[in-house]
């Protein structure tokens, strides 16, 4: 049974990715000596249902894309607060708790805000 | 104090977990297929091996002898790194998932966040992938994967937030000691049935698929990728299936401590742990084979008018539950509530005659279009 240690965590993670890094480089690896390798100019086309593409693919998207990337943001930096309370609101004075309940309801009152602008239909 | 025997049992627990979740992907694949088979009335694979059980492996042999093609106008350098940036943070997330009480690669006390914090990053693979590939679907899909797993990911956030304020740890396997008299399937139903769906959104298997859509982008972000690479990113969406199972049957089935008690030898309880994680993973399989894929807007309407609302209900009756000290059975009678106001909603809004809808929604489109919502967006 290893011990704890908050080092060996972060030495453990990043292990993790390392070990993970190189098993699939060794994959790429292996897969360049064993597949044949033929390039041709036609293959390098991007794939259109056999119509040469025009303009290339990677210019223009649209901007409902952006406002949904938006809306994550406000969530997921509040997921930064609320981990460390949902661990120590019981043990602390009451007013933790409901000083979240404020937090949340301005959170859901955002939600509401956009989806009454209509900002959460996909259109 | 670094230990070096811990970080040798590190390296040696993540060289075990690749291989074994090499394995379970390639059951998964069998299995999948076979199932699936069953379900339509076939018989799946039978050919290469008993059952067909070397049908996977061959499949693999196959991919990584194909010839790797990439198109001319690519973005060469992030082109090759993208499969690595979507398989490396879900293999990274296994390292704090246990099997038994002591049976982790290495038992974070954040592990839960832990598990949050590197699952949001194979989305920024999967959209470099769509746009480096240089291909008009390849890119649609790149930017569709961003805006569904970027919608699903709350309610994730939000149920896990649930189970960490009934537990009070974010430790897993205290999570799963803290239901030895009840699973929190039970106390949680309304926020294990936002992570099951949120979770099968969040890996993109069929009902919620929309981003790799055959039918409309023709396989997103992948359109372009070919023979190794390919299977990296196939690779990394069975590992994400297995640990969203894995973390359901841990968080919300009681993992090795439910219904059997503390009693059970460390072996009984890994074998209970992964009969949970199959008996999960089926049940994924089985709403891919039930349900046809949604529409890229009720996706986004599923996730933010429905499990999003959903999830924060769930916190708020766990935190109240927990600081008014009521009841425990409280929790399930608050969930089934709760779950029960979309169900009646969605039988009702069934029940009624489609003429009526269809006016319905034209009323509310017209009115939309007087007040000018909608046009400021676009």
């Amino acid at each position: 049974m290893p011990s704890a240690g908050y080092a060996t965590d972060w030495i453990a993670i990043v292990l993790a990715g390392a070990v993970g890094f190189a098993a699939i480089v060794g994959m790429f690896a292996a897969s360049r000596l064993l597949a044949p390798r033929r390039p041709s100019a036609n293959k390098a086309i991007p794939y259109e249902s056999g119509i040469r593409p025009e303009p290339l693919g990677r210019s223009q998207f649209n901007v409902r894309y952006y406002i949904f990337a938006i809306l994550f943001l406000v969530f997921d930096v509040e997921a930064v607060f609320l981990f460390p309370w949902a661990v120590v609101f019981l043990d602390t004075a009451a007013y933790v708790f409901y000083a979240m309940l404020l937090f949340i309801a301005v959170l859901l009152f955002g939600v509401a805000y956009a989806w009454r602008k209509g900002v959460l239909e996909w259109r | 104090m670094i230990d070096v025997r811990d970080v040798l049992y590190v390296a040696v627990g993540l060289f075990a977990l690749f291989n074994g979740l090499m394995v379970v992907t390639l059951s998964l694949v069998w299995l999948e297929r076979k199932f699936l088979g069953r379900l339509q009335g076939r018989v799946g694979p039978t050919r290469v091996g008993p059952f067909g059980l070397l049908q996977a492996v061959a499949d693999a042999v196959k991919l990584l002898m194909k010839e790797d093609v990439s198109p001319g106008p690519a973005a060469r350098v992030i082109f090759y790194a993208a499969p690595l940036l979507v398989f490396v943070p879900g293999f990274v997330v296994w390292l704090t998932i246990p099997f038994a009480r002591d049976l982790a690669v290495r038992n974070l006390e954040l592990g839960i966040f832990f598990f949050i914090a590197f699952s949001v990053l194979s989305i920024v693979g999967l959209v470099l992938a769509g746009w480096s590939s240089a291909s008009k679907y390849a890119a649609l899909g790149g930017f569709r994967s961003a805006a569904q797993l970027v919608s699903y990911e709350i309610p994730i956030i939000m149920t896990l937030l649930a189970v960490v304020v009934v537990a009070g740890t974010m430790n897993i396997a205290e999570v799963v000691e803290a239901q030895a008299s009840a699973p929190y399937a039970a106390l949680l139903p309304l926020a294990a049935a936002v992570f099951l769906l949120a979770g099968i959104a969040e890996v993109g298997r069929t009902p919620f698929d929309i981003y790799f859509a055959e039918s409309e982008v023709v396989g997103g972000p992948f359109v372009e990728y070919s023979g190794a690479h390919w299977a990296v990113f196939f690779l990394a969406e069975y590992v994400n299936t297995f640990v969203i199972a894995a973390l359901m049957a841990l968080l919300f089935l009681g993992g090795w401590r439910w219904p059997f008690g503390a009693d059970l030898p460390p072996a009984a309880g890994v074998a209970l742990v992964l009969a949970k994680t199959y008996a999960v993973v089926l049940v994924i399989f089985w709403l891919r084979a039930t349900y046809p894929r949604l529409r890229i807007d009720q996706l986004m309407s599923l996730g933010w008018k429905a499990l999003i609302p959903l999830s924060f209900a769930a916190v708020l009756i766990a935190a109240a539950q927990q600081f008014y000290g009521w009841p425990v059975w409280s929790l399930t009678v608050l969930s089934v509530a709760i779950l029960a106001v979309p169900a009646v909603l969605q039988v009702r809004l069934q029940r009624q005659p489609a003429m009526e809808r269809a006016r319905r929604y034209a009323r509310r489109a017209i009115a939309e279009r007087a007040r000018g919502t909608g046009e400021a967006v676009r």
